[in-house]
């Protein structure tokens, strides 16, 4: 055991690959949180006076709950009077034309791996940039424009198309929803807004990448996507930030509406600065992600990678209220050292023939505590409604946790619902059987690593699957249990 | 090739090898026997470097090297392999990709370049003829599902792969019916060279008519009682074992 241990030392002294950061002059709102905040933000926004109402409504709100304490993760108590709700990079006007961005920027996304240079890039990615508070890029714009496609970031959106966001702002994830999704909505600066027309096929993936740069600043972004009957579109997510000592707050709400006939597929690949290897510093990221299912035989799936976060808080769910709808969730969640992850999904069957598919994937390793929290709910009406459920946990090491906590709720006596459970720890025999055929501990563990996972990995794009595989490899560098 | 010393080995405080001796030169198969519970797969783990056996006493050099002191995936680098009596299962992972892993890895440890996809593919091809396996189990989860045969066929499989230059069976033949068997053998025999060399690790004389041993030992508590060509292996198979423990016992209370 003691070789274990000294690898899983190894494996914990690993250093986050994302954690530099750049001194860029910023525009920021005054520290705190209050009503003028929120004005400062609407005025600096130039944001019609519904929306501020709309904040200004959620603020009150929000000024009523308390934070949830029902996760099973721990962390000291935010305070959110010391933070800055609003950081803009100076340079970052919004252009029309790639040229004029501030190179500075398109620097720091080239050492992330993300061009912006549409003639440079290979895979038919339309990339939409948030730094901080804003977005500063989006690409592939006229492209999509020619189908319809709005591709934008959420201001452009709010000023552009002011009659899709007042139509779908809130409606899946109304502003009182909880505590930090009415938080989000009080204050969120940016993020991303999608449409998709009535049978449209968008022909390439569509991506955000987040990326909080300042220190002291909490990153509230929205992702609104719309897809009308019969179109489809598959939407990537990632995320980093710089190594700071502090812990971030980041805040996000995400809502998809899919229409009849429509298909969302959502992907995330999560890698927020996690904290080091004594649990110092790191991203808390508490993250309202659902989507609707309108209408009839509409479908939304879920594939997340989670391998970031100090902590993470973060169900991705599905309504399904069209009959004959579908709703997926394919998660990987992977914490090491001292991280801490509560992660899961809610499927909510509310149209007949409904059905739900969660395969979650649970890595634990270091001194980690590593939740899933799933809720199947059957309503009434929901007749013939299928759920399938797995939920497995690896464990790395003799320190670590794994904990699952399954809701199930069925009102309709018709309901078929599985759930499948195993637990494992990544065995001595498969490392020495891997080691006797010439691979060393650590690519052992990461080949056992992504089959584990490969159910899931299978579910993203495929230029999204390389960089997740890397990534998993990466995170529990040389860990065995 | 292999020259084992006096070697002493236990497992959580319990001796199991008492003082091995074995030299093993290139082109020579070699068939290690002897009753349940005498040290044979012992052996076969401690030379492939299996954590949980601790070597107390004793010397094992293997092409001029301490083969004790490298990890145990160095060891299979430098030429050794070992046909595992129990195939391990990865899920997820296919057999060739596992492969394609291990190759790469081995030759990078040579000094050699990486195969790319379509070499490694046509390496394949060319070896999974030796043992008559199917390109569909190969894209199949590791080990995972396979019978008993398919199992011990995959690891031969592996063999032809890895090229090592000491491949140890361990008890390959048990779960083998006689078809299996003879494929196993072949794929063994076709991979034979004055370059190479084989330690057998069986139970059973069976075995032993399809791979023909140039010396056979008895392993017994930990030792190696008695060696000779394959006329012992067929002595032990008509008489058994208990003329040697006996021997043995007897010697020991004197």
């Amino acid at each position: 055991m003691s070789k274990d241990n000294q690898i899983l030392e190894d494996l914990t002294s690993k250093e986050y690959e994302h954690g530099w950061s750049v001194n860029m002059e910023a525009d920021e709102a005054p520290i705190g949180l209050n009503e003028g905040i929120i004005r400062w933000i609407s005025t600096k926004k130039e944001e019609p006076q519904w929306l501020l109402e709309w904040r200004l409504k959620a603020y009150k709100t929000w000024e009523n709950m308390t934070e949830p304490t029902w996760a099973n993760v721990h962390y000291p108590k935010i305070d959110l009077q010391s933070l800055c709700f609003y950081s803009a990079p100076k340079q970052a006007k919004k252009t029309k034309n790639l040229d004029e961005v501030d190179p500075q920027l398109l620097q720091i996304y080239e050492r992330l791996g993300i061009s912006l240079n549409e003639q440079k890039r290979l895979q038919g990615v339309a990339v939409d940039v948030v730094l901080d508070s804003v977005s500063v890029a989006t690409t592939f714009k006229d492209t999509l424009g020619k189908l319809g496609i709005i591709f934008c970031s959420f201001s452009e959106a709010v000023k552009e198309h002011p009659e899709l966001i007042k139509k779908y702002l809130g409606s899946v994830v109304p502003m009182t929803d909880n505590y930090y999704a009415a938080l989000n909505a009080a204050v969120f600066s940016d993020g991303s807004f999608c449409y998709i027309p009535k049978g449209v096929r968008c022909p390439m993936e569509l991506s955000t990448y987040f990326r909080i740069n300042a220190a002291n600043t909490g990153q509230f972004e929205r992702t609104l996507i719309v897809a009308e009957d019969e179109s489809y579109v598959s939407y990537l997510e990632g995320c980093t930030a710089p190594q700071r000592d502090e812990n971030q707050l980041h805040a996000a709400v995400v809502e998809i509406y899919a229409g009849a006939h429509a298909e969302v597929k959502y992907s995330t690949v999560q890698n927020w600065f996690p904290g080091d290897k004594n649990g110092k510093g790191g991203i808390f990221n508490f993250v309202t992600k659902r989507g609707i299912c309108a209408g009839d035989h509409s479908k939304i799936s879920w594939t997340q990678v989670e391998t970031g976060s100090a902590v993470t808080w973060k169900y991705p769910s599905c309504i399904l209220k069209g009959d004959y709808s579908i709703g997926e969730f394919y998660s990987v969640a992977v914490t090491n050292n001292y991280q801490q992850a509560d992660t899961g999904t809610k499927m909510i069957h509310i149209g007949k023939n409904t059905k739900s598919r969660i395969v979650s994937k649970g890595i634990s390793a270091g001194k980690s505590q590593n939740s899933y929290r799933g809720q199947v709910q059957v309503m009434k009406r929901a007749t013939n409604a299928r759920n399938f459920s797995q939920c497995d946990s690896l464990l790395m090491g003799d320190r670590c946790g794994a904990h699952t906590f399954p809701y199930i709720d069925i009102n309709n006596p018709t309901a078929k619902v599985e759930h499948e459970a195993t637990t494992s720890k990544i065995g001595e025999d498969q490392i020495f059987y891997c080691n006797q055929r010439g691979i060393s501990t650590e690519d052992a563990v990461a080949l056992i690593v992504n089959g584990y996972a490969k159910e899931v990995l299978n579910q993203l794009p495929m230029e999204f699957a390389v960089e997740a595989q890397k990534l998993l490899a990466l995170t529990l560098e040389g860990s065995v249990g | 090739m292999l020259s084992i010393k006096n070697l002493h080995a236990s497992i959580e405080g319990t001796p199991i090898l008492r003082g091995i001796n074995l030299e093993v030169k290139a082109g020579e198969v070699h068939a290690i026997m002897g009753p349940n519970g005498s040290g044979k797969s012992t052996l076969a783990s401690v030379l492939a470097g299996r954590e949980e056996y601790e070597v107390t006493e004793g010397e094992v050099i293997f092409k001029g090297k301490n083969l004790l002191e490298l990890a145990p995936e160095d060891r299979a680098r430098e030429g050794v392999f070992l046909a595992f009596q129990y195939p391990v299962e990865i899920p997820g992972v296919s057999s060739t990709n596992f492969l394609r892993t291990a190759v790469n890895q081995v030759r990078e440890y040579r000094g050699q370049e990486p195969l790319d996809a379509v070499k490694f593919l046509t390496m394949m091809k060319e070896k999974m003829k030796l043992v008559e396996i199917d390109q569909k189990l190969l894209s199949r989860s590791l080990n995972e599902g396979f019978s008993g045969g398919e199992k011990k066929r995959n690891e031969i499989f592996q063999m032809a792969m890895l090229e090592p230059t000491l491949s140890i069976l361990d008890e390959t033949d048990s779960g083998l019916d006689i078809d299996a068997l003879r494929i196993v053998s072949n794929g063994v025999n076709q991979l034979k060279s004055d370059k190479t060399a084989t330690i057998v690790v069986t139970h059973y004389q069976r075995l032993l008519d399809y791979i023909v041993p140039d010396f056979v030992h008895v392993l017994y508590k930990g030792r190696i009682v008695k060696s000779g060509t394959k006329e012992l292996a067929m002595e032990l198979e008509e008489k058994g074992y208990d003329w040697i423990k006996e021997a043995v016992d007897s010697e020991a209370t004197v």
